[in-house]
């Protein structure tokens, strides 16, 4: 088990430029089930990708394939022809909000959004617009979401991931990678990884993912990294303190940020003495959160929470 | 982004915002120039000289060449002694305003440099209040926020008199209502021509809001005048950096004169860059990853130079460009490169700091600490460069050895 995607979840891409082509060839690597693309001027066409690939397989598995995939001009046409349920988002900024709500209006279960720089009144409209559809968004302005060796939707490295037990959810990519590796290196594994993204208004948030993993059977833990900025992890808080009943164990990062500046993520920002490292902490211990002292602490600090 | 207030007010009154009228000088010359007009065409003896900063709490601060000047000024002297008094009175002002240092809250002990005056009419003000939009991020949408205690810091408010701060929700589908307006207007007392006025300035100010993709509209004072008028006494607006490709114009109103050098030199090379006090230069891919080095830093005893976050698809130029800016801080003490590569190369960036170092030069301790894609290449590349760098075996074993470097 894993959540959100595994290895049935069809996926298309919307935007075949640079990054999306270049990161739907690794999602093939990986395994990953890439039935369509969407790109309005090159539709009719198909992309071929063959396996000469890098790092980003599974270890021991083999890299070569031919995979042709066909590019439709609208999310619609695609899900008709190939019956996609997943959909991964690497349209420019400008456009990316729209791309975003065509999915949902396409019927697309899960929108996985890596775009970085979507104007924030943008994401207000779609989350308006997703208000009342049964579709969930992830990101935007993040890695995207895996399940190790089943499924890889976004950008981050497939072979740091190991199958296992722990559910990770993080407003951070790098972070999340630190994480990740560090659970592998310990043997722990990550049952599915997901990256909610750096933007203050962003699809899933830690709330949801934690419900998610809470659910999963397979799921024995969670590491939750969270920054500045905002009150989710306050509110991930609240909801571990009420309805978790796995161990949670957790980093945040900009205990040293200085008030007022945005820190890389539009996000992260402490504003009016609002969204600071400190009180997130204390949030998160509160609630009987493991937080881990540095990011390099974050697999040990699972291991304790999980009571080993 | 943030402008100044000047700029905000021709913005605001572009779309039909009420506020006083006014004029901006860079010289003295200019500021009394601007009296005459003003006092003739509002009718009003008085006039106030106010100094142009991007930082709050101007009235309140003082100039550092001048203790006794404030940086927001009431000249009356036009009441008895007509237009050519005032005309003296804020030729004495300008010349100790312009080009001097004004310290405030918000500036910090160095404050900041004054390089323009904005001359404004009078205002015979019956009630001050506060007014703003701004993002909820818990509600994912923009709100208004009003109080009646005008002047005074709204985190104060919140703070002291929460029950005294209204709050109002904008669906993005349909805007500020009309109901919502009133209900606004009630809740801050207004009352007959005010009250009519006051909600349209509301319904004004939130479409305006929208229309600017700003990230906060903030008026403080908000004044109901004692004719019933209400009006944008101050106005504080900033603008929100991934929207700004579609408001050239607004982009345009930049005041680089306000911003830290290095900030603006990162930022021109696609680097998200913050200057900080510490001692130890820092290099990291991604805003998370960045943040948490800094703190890990700090959890070893030392005090990180800057926030720098190279990004996830930089090249070895920009590496050596991130390389010169932390080098160029004379308060750098020491350098902790820490780069876990996912699209970003271990190889690329080891590449792109051994070039820096060879243009630039190393005279303090350098740590690098690489992680993920294509790792081993990256060690090779430092370790064949002959160069005097201490590698770390994890972020932790990094930091630690980067901080007793610089002790």
């Amino acid at each position: 088990m894993s959540v959100l995607i595994d290895k049935d979840t069809r996926v298309l891409v919307q935007g075949l430029g640079r990054t999306g082509t270049f990161h739907t060839d690794k999602a093939i690597a990986y395994g990953t089930q890439m039935v369509a693309a969407v790109h309005p001027t090159k539709k009719d066409t198909t992309e071929v990708f063959t396996g000469e690939t890098d790092h980003s397989g599974v270890p021991g598995r083999d890299d070569t394939y031919e995979v042709e995939l066909p590019i439709f001009g609208s999310v619609a046409d695609a899900v008709a022809a190939t019956g996609a349920d997943a959909s991964v988002v690497y349209v420019p900024p400008p456009f990316a909000a729209d791309a975003i709500m065509e999915a949902a209006d396409a019927g697309i279960e899960l929108v996985v959004c890596i775009t970085e720089g979507i104007p924030v009144a943008d994401m207000v409209v779609v989350k308006r617009y997703l208000q009342d559809r049964p579709t969930r968004l992830v990101g935007p302005n993040c890695p995207g979401v895996i399940t190790p060796a089943q499924c890889k939707i976004g950008i981050m490295p497939g072979y740091i991931h190991t199958p296992g037990r722990i559910g990770v959810v993080s407003r951070s990519g790098t972070l999340t990678y630190e994480a990740v590796h560090q659970l592998t290196q310990i043997g722990l594994g990550q049952t599915t990884a997901i990256g909610i993204g750096g933007d203050p208004v962003n699809g899933t948030n830690f709330v949801d993912a934690l419900r998610l993993f809470n659910d999963d059977p397979e799921t024995e833990g969670v590491i939750m990294i969270g920054e500045i900025g905002g009150t989710a992890e306050e509110e991930a808080a609240a909801c571990i303190a009420e309805h978790m009943t796995k161990p949670v164990a957790g980093f945040i990062a900009g205990t040293t940020a200085p008030p007022g500046k945005r820190m890389g993520h539009a996000g992260a920002i402490i504003s009016g003495g609002k969204g600071t490292a400190e009180a997130k902490i204390a949030a998160l211990r509160e609630a009987g959160v493991v937080v881990a002292p540095t990011p390099t602490d974050m697999g040990t600090a699972m291991m304790e929470a999980l009571g080993g | 982004m943030k402008i100044h207030e000047y700029q905000a007010k021709e913005l605001m009154a572009a779309r039909g915002i009420p506020v006083p009228l006014g004029r901006v000088a860079t010289t003295v010359d200019e500021a009394v120039a601007a009296v005459r007009p003003l006092i003739e065409e509002s009718g009003n003896p008085v006039v106030v000289v106010k100094s142009q900063i991007h930082a709050g709490g101007r009235g309140k601060g003082r100039f550092k060449e001048h203790p006794d000047v404030g940086g927001v000024n009431v000249v009356t002297a036009g009441i008895e002694g007509g237009i050519e008094a005032a005309e003296e009175a804020v030729r004495h002002l300008a010349h100790q305003m312009l080009h001097s240092t004004l310290v405030t809250v918000q500036t910090g002990p160095e404050g900041k440099q004054v390089n323009r005056l904005y001359i404004e009419q009078g205002i015979d003000i019956a009630r001050e209040l506060y007014l703003s939009v701004l993002l909820d991020r818990a509600v994912w949408r923009n709100i208004v926020m009003a109080s009646t205690e005008g002047g005074t810091e709204i985190e104060i408010v919140a703070e002291e008199t929460p029950e005294k701060i209204l709050r109002v929700e904008i669906d993005p589908a349909f805007g500020l209502l009309d109901f919502q307006a009133a209900e606004l207007a009630d809740g801050l007392g207004l009352e007959g021509q005010a009250e009519r006025n006051g909600k349209k300035f509301f319904a004004a100010l939130a479409e305006a809001a929208v229309e600017l993709d700003t990230d906060l509209v903030e008026i403080n004072p908000l004044v109901v005048t004692t004719d019933g008028q209400v009006m944008a006494l101050d106005g504080k607006i900033s603008f929100e950096p991934n929207a700004l490709f579609r408001h050239p114009d607004v982009a345009e109103l930049r005041d680089h004169s306000e911003e830290e050098d290095a900030e603006m030199a990162a930022s021109e090379h696609g680097l998200s860059f913050i200057k900080l006090d510490g001692t130890i230069g820092c290099m990291v891919n991604g805003a998370g990853l960045a943040m948490a080095t800094m703190d890990i830093i700090k959890h070893f005893g030392a005090e990180p130079a800057n926030f720098l976050d190279v990004g996830g698809g930089a090249t070895a130029d920009k590496v050596t460009e991130a390389f010169k800016i932390i080098t160029a801080d004379p308060n750098v003490k020491g350098i902790f490169v820490n780069i876990f590569g996912g699209i970003m190369k271990c190889d690329t960036i080891a590449e792109g700091v051994v070039e820096a170092v060879k243009e630039v030069g190393l005279e303090v301790p350098l740590v690098v600490r690489l992680e993920g894609t294509n790792v081993e290449l990256g060690k090779q590349i430092i370790d064949r460069s002959g160069l005097n760098v201490v590698s770390a075996s994890d972020m932790k074993d990094g930091a630690q050895k980067i901080v007793e470097a610089v002790a």
